[in-house]
Parts: structure tokens; C-alpha cells; sequence
């Protein structure tokens, strides 16, 4: 196909808080192909979960506000939609699901309740129907005997158990775009490894776009298509996994793979790269990250990097390539 | 043996039965703890049966605006379990019959000021920002009005009667469900299952009703017990200045306000309604302290 899922197109979000402008995202351009999992990678604090909610559209405001740019989806511009109008999308064409599978479950409301209320806002079934369907989803995220699941509260399930009505729930309506805010942080690895075919199978076969938000770059080389990789509000290099992995262009992307620790190298320390995150106050004159990059240049530090596009879609915002 | 399939759906069973027992035999447990819940559970018991059965627990249910002139002032005896007032009304029947003018009193005012503060205070916790400043700067407001001088105003103006003394006190104690409303709906709207709310495309009328009013509840119901009690009392004391119930209805605190000048030969006549006020509030203040405790998550295990 050729029209992507999502195109986001010079966004910009800003947050005015009293200390000042916190730019959280500045001129993030990315696109999402249908039936393809996008992982988006980054240290903490690089605008993840806000590029997520900005997509959504549930920028907390004030403080927050999308000051610039282009959201399509599916080619429908949602700049312009008012809150009804998104009341309509959110759940329908893009779902969500959360880190914390512990406390993204209403403590006061059977899962059946929980899981019925997307279908019943957006479908006119009645309350039998809805149930029904949530519970067909439930079978579809592989979870065993779902009438009785139904009938249970959150706290009598197990983490990759809610793991999975979040994720049921949002398929329910097979939504053309799942975001997945670092769906499997909170589990341990064997949920972990379970949750993450379960996604891979489902984007199989419903043909659902994912974008996985993650800091495991294990996760996005099991995953992804493709991966983006974020920096202090920009995204800085995007290309497919392979391009990503073997031939990382930007020194920020390098350092984050040789963070990675390995089984057969006998280190007694964990390599890192060295520094903070920015403040997003006041972010570094021209490149983001050339106070904390290896090869920083003269023009590095004055002039932000164009985007270059290489082949096959590997595009890379800096100086050196 | 048991094969792996029967190990577990027996397993599911207990499952589905013990949980529930399971958090009604902790509120149980809870409550045997302190012994003047307990007190308070039966005060409030007894109190909703004589509601339930006035007709049938009063000796003389006409005494409710009879006139009995041969029978004035007689002291508690077996007829007259709690003495006879100055028209020869059975005192015991005229208590007991009260007990429904308090309840109506205690449901009408906590649903109003319920009705009123809780919805502004979660919008204006939701909403934050101007709207919540406006919000409590009018709750403030009205909270600074004493209630007394609020239904001595009212009175003024539609009239004395229960109905207005109602609306006197509910207009000063919304604010108090406005702040409690508020407070808990700050502390639950950033939680992580409100955002997966806003994410299925819920309104915010949806996440207000259907997903903060349900968590927030606990500390609102337990406000609720200890206000009905207040209510009571309040209304009471309206009644002995004048300004609620009008003189035939047996209100309790009417009835104290009578026997008050054949005090202190004819105690009979203000005692047996002062004990009523006293310990239907005191009833309901011991159950909502109770409730308090059981609801409350930090203490649970």
C-alpha cells in the first residue's frame, strides 16, 4: 500500500509551564505504513509518550499544546478536529494501552465493564453484544475460559493477565494504529516474551499498525519493521531494524546499542553515554546532543542537522553523514 | 489423583466464591474490632425498625395531633411509657412518630447537599484551573454563611415551615461535599486508568460519572453517615427556635422546644425527645467513624 497509516508532519508540542517553554517535541516528522510495528526508542525524557499523546491528541491542556504541524490519519488531517470529533477516533481508529498494566484497569469495575465500555461508546450493540465481542477479543489475546474473566475485578488478575484485557480491549474494535506506551516494562520477561508475540502475531493478523514505545532495544530488534530513535524532542535517525542495528548512522543511536549489555563480554562496569538528557528549556544550540556526542564538530554546535535521507527510507539527522 | 483439568477448575471455583466472602468476612472482622461501630450499627437499626413500624411500635399513633384534655401531664407510667405532654399526648407515640420527620430530614438534606456538591466539586477537580477557582470561591461563600442565621433568612422569606428549614441547612453544607469531592478527585484523575479512559474515546462526562464518582466514593459515604446525624440535630434545633416544623408534628426538637417551660417539675416533657436527637446523632456519628475505618485503604492488610 502506499498511503501510511499515520503521517506526522513538523510537530511540535510545547509545554508552558512557569519555569518556561518546555519543548518537548520540536520538528518530529514521522510516518507508520499500515500492517507495520514502528518502534520508537529513546532514553527517558525525550518526548515518547508525549509524540503517543500527541497523536491522540490528549496533550494535558494547560500546560501542554500542539503548537505546529500535521497529523494525518489514514490522510484525514486531525489538526483541525475538535474534541467531539476525536471523542470518535480515540478507541476506534487509534487505541492505547499504557506501561502499567496494574493500575490502568478501573479498581471498581469488572473487566466485562471495562472492556465493553469502548464498544459500547462507539458501536450501537447492545450490553449482551458488547460482552460478547470483548470476550471474542479476549479469546484472540489467547486468554483462557474469558465469560469468567468477564466477571472478574482487576486485582484478581494477574500483571500479563491485565496486560492482556488492555490489549483485548483496545483490539476490540481493530483499530488501524495501536500504540503500545512501553506495554511490557511493568512484567517479567517470560509475560514479557509471551506479550510481545501476542503483538506480533495480532499485528499479523489484523493488520494494525503498532507503534511500540520502548527503551528495551531487545524488544525492538524481536518487533519492529522499522524503529525511530529519539533525542531530547527530534527524532534523529529512523530506518529499519537491519539498518538500525548494523549500520547505526547517528553517534546517539551507536551509544545506545553499545549500552546494550552483552552476555559474552566481561565488563566489570556498563557502558553508558556519558551525560544527561538535555533540559528542554533550554535545549543545546544546534545539534541536541553534541554536548554528549563523541564526534562533535565546530558547526555541531551552531548549526541543527538536516535531515538526509539514504537509501531505503534510513534517514539520519547529522553533520557527520 | 487429581489430573491437571480437574486441579484447576476446582481451583477456579474456590476462586469465584472466596473473594467475595473473602472481602465481606475482612469488613466483618473490621467492625467486631471496635465495639462502638457496633453500637452505632444498632442504634441505627433500631432506629430505621421504629421508622419502619411507627405505626405499630406507637401505643396511641393518633396522638400525632389529638387532644386529650383529661390526660395533661402524667408521669411515665405503663400507659404512658414516657409521660403525657401539656394537651395529653402520649409522649412515647409522638417520639416514635418524630422518628420519620428526622429520617426525611437526614435523607433530604444529605441528597440535596450531596447532589449539589459532589458533581461541582469533581468538575471542578477534573477541570482545574479557573473553573475550580470559581467553583470553591463559591463554596467558600456559601460555607461562610452560618447555618442559623441562613435559615432564620429563609424562614423570613418562603415562611416557616420543615420544607424551608431542609433547604436552609442544605445551602451552607454542599461546599463541604464540594471539598471532599474535589480533593479525592485530585488525587485520582492523573491514575493511569482515567488516561486509558481518555484513550477509548470516553467524554469527560463519562470519566466523571463512570470512572472518578465510583473511586471516590468511600470518604463521601462516610461523610454522608456523619451528616445525616448532623442533619437531625440541626433540624432540631431549628424546630425548638420556631423555625421548622410548625407546632402539631411531633419533631423532636418542636417537642423539647414545648416542655421547655414546664421545666425542670415536668422533665418528662424534654427529656424523652432530647434523648431521642441525642442518640440518633450519636448513632449515626459512631457508625460513620466506624465506616471511616473500614473504608479506609491505608489501614487495610
Amino acid at each position: 500500500m502506499d498511503r501510511p497509516i499515520i503521517e506526522i508532519n513538523e510537530l511540535s508540542t510545547y509545554f508552558f509551564t512557569y519555569e518556561g517553554v518546555v519543548k518537548a517535541l520540536e520538528r518530529v516528522d514521522l510516518m507508520i505504513w499500515p500492517n507495520e510495528i514502528f518502534g520508537l526508542v529513546g532514553e527517558t525524557g525525550c518526548g515518547k509518550s508525549v509524540t503517543a499523546l500527541s497523536i491522540m491528541k490528549l496533550i494535558p491542556s494547560p500546560p501542554g499544546k500542539i503548537v505546529s504541524g500535521r497529523i494525518l490519519l489514514d490522510g484525514e488531517d486531525l489538526m483541525p478536529k475538535n474534541e467531539k470529533e476525536m471523542f470518535r477516533i480515540r478507541g476506534e481508529k487509534i487505541a492505547m494501552i499504557f506501561q502499567d498494566p496494574m493500575t490502568c484497569l478501573n479498581p471498581v469495575k469488572k473487566i466485562g465493564e471495562t472492556m465493553s465500555e469502548v464498544i459500547l461508546i462507539h458501536l450501537r450493540v447492545s450490553k449482551k453484544e458488547a460482552l460478547n465481542i470483548a470476550a471474542k477479543s479476549l479469546e484472540e489475546t489467547e486468554m483462557p475460559d474469558p465469560f469468567f474473566v468477564l466477571k472478574q475485578y482487576p486485582h484478581e488478575l494477574s500483571g500479563g493477565m491485565r496486560q492482556r484485557v488492555m490489549i483485548a480491549t483496545a483490539l476490540s474494535l481493530r483499530p488501524k494504529l495501536l500504540i503500545a506506551d512501553e506495554p511490557t516494562t511493568a512484567l517479567d520477561v517470560t509475560i514479557q516474551a509471551q506479550i510481545l508475540r501476542l503483538l506480533k502475531r495480532l499485528n499479523g493478523t489484523f493488520e494494525t499498525s503498532i507503534l511500540l514505545i520502548t527503551h528495551n532495544l531487545g524488544v525492538v530488534a524481536q518487533l519492529c519493521h522499522r524503529v525511530g530513535v529519539m533525542y531530547a524532542g527530534n527524532i534523529v535517525e529512523v530506518g529499519s531494524v537491519e539498518d538500525i542495528f548494523e549500520n547505526p548512522m547517528h553517534p546517539y543511536t551507536l551509544g545506545l546499542i553499545s549500552a546494550i549489555p552483552k552476555f559474552d563480554e566481561n565488563r566489570e562496569r556498563l557502558k553508558g553515554i556519558e551525560g544527561y538528557v538535555p533540559n528542554l528549556i533550554n535545549p543545546p544550540m544546534g545539534c541536541r546532543f553534541h554536548p554528549r556526542c563523541r564526534f562533535c564538530m565546530e558547526k555541531c554546535r551552531t548549526l541543527k542537522p538536516p535531515c538526509k535521507h539514504g537509501k531505503k527510507g534510513h534517514t539520519v539527522a547529522c553533520h557527520l553523514s | 489423583m487429581l489430573r491437571p483439568l480437574d486441579a484447576f477448575d476446582w481451583r477456579r471455583k474456590k476462586v469465584e466464591y472466596t473473594y467475595r466472602f473473602k472481602e465481606f468476612r475482612y469488613i466483618l472482622r473490621q467492625i467486631k474490632r471496635s465495639p462502638l461501630t457496633i453500637v452505632g450499627i444498632g442504634i441505627i437499626m433500631l432506629f430505621f425498625l421504629t421508622v419502619l413500624f411507627a405505626e405499630w411500635i406507637a401505643l396511641y399513633p393518633e396522638d400525632y395531633h389529638a387532644v386529650h384534655m383529661e390526660s395533661v401531664f402524667q408521669r411515665p407510667c405503663l400507659d404512658h411509657p414516657f409521660g403525657t405532654d401539656d394537651m395529653g399526648r402520649d409522649i412515647f407515640s409522638r417520639v416514635v412518630m418524630g422518628s420519620r420527620i428526622s429520617i426525611m430530614v437526614g435523607c433530604v438534606v444529605v441528597f440535596i447537599s450531596f447532589a449539589i456538591g459532589v458533581p461541582l466539586g469533581m468538575i471542578a477537580g477534573y477541570a482545574g484551573g479557573k473553573v475550580s477557582e470559581f467553583i470553591m470561591r463559591v463554596a467558600d461563600m456559601f460555607m461562610s454563611i452560618p447555618y442559623l442565621l441562613m435559615a432564620l433568612a429563609v424562614a423570613a422569606i418562603l415562611g416557616p415551615n420543615l420544607r424551608n428549614a431542609m433547604i436552609a441547612i442544605s445551602i451552607p453544607w454542599w461546599p463541604i461535599y464540594a471539598r471532599l469531592a474535589r480533593a479525592q478527585t485530585l488525587t485520582i484523575k492523573n491514575e493511569l486508568y482515567v488516561w486509558s479512559a481518555k484513550a477509548i474515546g470516553a467524554s469527560e462526562f463519562r470519566i466523571i460519572f463512570k470512572h472518578l464518582l465510583p473511586n471516590c466514593l468511600a470518604p463521601l459515604i462516610v461523610q454522608s453517615s456523619i451528616q445525616f446525624g448532623q442533619a437531625i440535630l440541626t433540624a432540631a434545633a431549628l424546630g425548638f427556635i420556631g423555625i421548622g416544623a410548625p407546632p402539631p408534628s411531633p419533631e423532636w426538637g418542636l417537642m423539647v422546644s414545648t416542655g421547655r417551660s414546664y421545666m425542670p417539675d415536668k422533665w418528662w416533657l424534654t427529656f424523652f425527645p432530647g434523648m431521642a436527637i441525642f442518640v440518633t446523632t450519636l448513632g449515626f456519628n459512631l457508625f460513620g467513624d466506624g465506616m471511616r475505618d473500614v473504608l479506609d485503604p491505608r489501614l487495610r492488610r
